[in-house]
């Protein structure tokens, strides 16, 4: 079980959590003018890094807000808690360094 | 008297050095690589190939999966390559002389909800259509198949009912890998572990070739069958694919006396058990909703899956938690496997299968061997190409498929 830091309650269980995938996934700012290949990339392509993944989470069972969390995927270390708010981080450098 | 073991793995297959050429090189020694490169050889003649592994062979989801095999999927193209797997299933035993213990023991789907029991029977009727064989079974006839399920309707969620597939089962999972490799090797194949690819030789928009930790190796056609890590190597490649990595747990009890003579999976309270032939009742469920390369899941997933298991076998309240694993499971948006070509020249994908991939071995390694060697999809994987992402034709087995494993 991890423990994620919600920006607003604090240290939580992951149980609390309710996971949304990649971060930074902007709704096409045109979608009529998007072409059948632009919409594919849209609905069904995601980064899948293996390192370094900035990606959202709700707080479901807590203040029901959505924050971003930029997690290792192959250690599951957290590397950085932010909202929609803060500046985004350097996504990619090495653990500790954006902090 | 007890049947004598299969021979030690190290004795079934050469370790060779890697040559600088091959005619085609599958990426991956899982069973889904193994597989491609048996057929290579088998159904195409093609035998100066080689299949590289990073670690050893068959160590990623192949030898993590609870080996349910079925072919009771919803839609024509699913029912189809995994109706053919089973028909391969049924006679790979005496094709690679290896007993590798396909138990064709059945599957029961239960229903636990109106919505449940309306799906199935929809499934039922598709799968007859694509003669399949699927049965409808009512809560008593459940308990004849499986008597130790709780069928008492006095329960947070009773099973109303069940699709059974009699010719589904389990098979012993590592000796599946085992016996596709003695097969290759025999045929010249070279199986070559400890051996990464970490970039690909491009001619243009044409793959030539790969980087590996053991040096270049050129290639006719190269097919990469990494499972969890097929992201990884596309990148390098320099193409997207429509694939999520996540984290699937399985367990496995102590061992016990034969209890459980058949395979149960419920969707609706979400655990699948069987019992392999030395005892072990072997369970899981799904996947921990975050990406995750760490091959580990999270407790409370598994504290989850037990809540279901001992829901619907009271009698395994007293069984013992032996051991918990994890695999990294590719999974697409659509529930359905990626086989064809991609983007790039001479490079082809099989991925996707998520945390259903076992069942469709021979299949898959079927169709993609046809797809590396003639450069177009066989039949079988015509439907399951990349483009569908673009014209809109999605497999759609999320649910519809009973349960993803
Ligand atoms: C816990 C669990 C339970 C499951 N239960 C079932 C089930 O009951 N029924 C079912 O049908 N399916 C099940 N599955 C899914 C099934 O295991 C997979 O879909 C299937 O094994 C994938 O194909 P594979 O065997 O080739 O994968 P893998 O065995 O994972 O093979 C991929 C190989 O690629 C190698 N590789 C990766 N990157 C590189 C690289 N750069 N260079 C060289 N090699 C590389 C890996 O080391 C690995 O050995 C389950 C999976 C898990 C994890
Ligand atoms: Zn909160």
């Amino acid at each position: 079980m991890m423990l994620l830091t919600c920006p607003w309650c604090g240290p939580r269980d992951e149980t609390e959590y309710h996971y949304g995938g990649q971060a930074h996934v902007a709704y096409p700012e045109n979608p009529s003018d998007l072409s059948d290949e632009e919409w594919a990339e849209y609905l069904f392509f995601r980064d899948n890094p293996k390192g370094p993944f900035a990606e959202r989470w709700s707080h479901s069972a807590g203040c029901r807000r959505w924050f971003n969390v930029v997690r290792d995927t192959a250690t599951y270390e957290v590397l950085e808690v932010y909202t929609n708010a803060d500046p985004r981080p350097v996504v990619g450098s090495p653990a500790g360094g954006s902090r | 008297m007890a049947k004598l073991l299969p021979e030690h793995p190290a004795w079934l297959w050469r370790d060779p050095e890697p040559k600088a050429s091959y005619d085609a090189i599958v990426v991956g020694g899982g069973g889904h690589g193994l597989a491609t490169a048996y057929y290579l050889a088998k159904n195409h003649g093609m035998t100066n190939i080689a299949v590289l592994e990073k670690g050893w062979l068959a160590g990623g989801n192949m030898a993590r999966n609870t080996t349910i095999i079925r072919s009771n999927y919803l839609w024509d193209e699913s029912a189809a390559i995994y109706e053919f797997s089973l028909k391969q299933w049924e006679q790979l035993p005496a094709e690679l002389d290896y007993d590798f213990l396909f138990s064709q023991r059945g599957v029961l789907n239960l229903a636990h909800t109106l919505q449940d029991v309306r799906e199935a029977t929809r499934r039922i009727n598709a799968n007859r259509l694509n003669r399949v064989d699927a049965e409808w079974l009512e809560p008593d006839e459940v308990a004849k198949v499986c008597p130790i399920v709780n069928v008492s309707q006095d329960v947070r969620y009773p099973v109303l009912g069940a699709t059974f597939q009699p010719r589904a089962g389990i098979a012993k999972h590592d000796h599946v890998a085992w016996a596709f490799a003695r097969a290759c090797d025999a045929m010249g194949v070279d199986i070559i572990q400890n051996c990464e690819v970490t970039g690909f030789l491009k001619d243009g928009d044409r793959v030539v070739g790969v980087e590996t930790t053991r040096g270049r190796i050129n290639a006719g056609a190269v097919g990469l069958v990494a499972a969890g890590h097929s992201t990884v190597l596309a990148e390098k490649a320099g193409f997207r694919l429509p694939v999520q990595s996540h984290p699937l747990q399985a367990l496995v009890s102590e061992l016990y006396e034969p209890v459980h003579p058949t395979v149960v999976m419920s969707n609706h309270v979400h655990v699948y058990v069987s019992q392999a032939h030395k005892g072990e009742l072997v369970m899981g469920a799904g996947v921990d909703a975050y990406n995750g390369y760490g091959q580990r899941g999270s407790f409370h997933v598994i504290e989850h899956q037990m809540a279901a298991a001992l829901e619907l076998f009271p009698i395994f309240g007293r069984a013992r938690l032996l051991r918990t694993w994890g695999g990294i499971v590719d999974v697409s948006p659509d529930a359905s496997p990626v086989i064809g070509p991609t983007p790039l020249e001479n490079l082809y994908i099989n991925c996707g299968w998520g945390t259903g991939g076992f069942k469709a071995t021979p299949g898959a390694g079927w169709a993609m061997a046809h797809t590396m060697a003639t450069g177009e999809p066989h039949d079988l994987n015509r439907a399951f190409g990349l483009e569908r992402f673009v014209s809109g034709a999605l497999i759609d087995e999320h649910g519809a498929a009973a349960v993803a494993h």
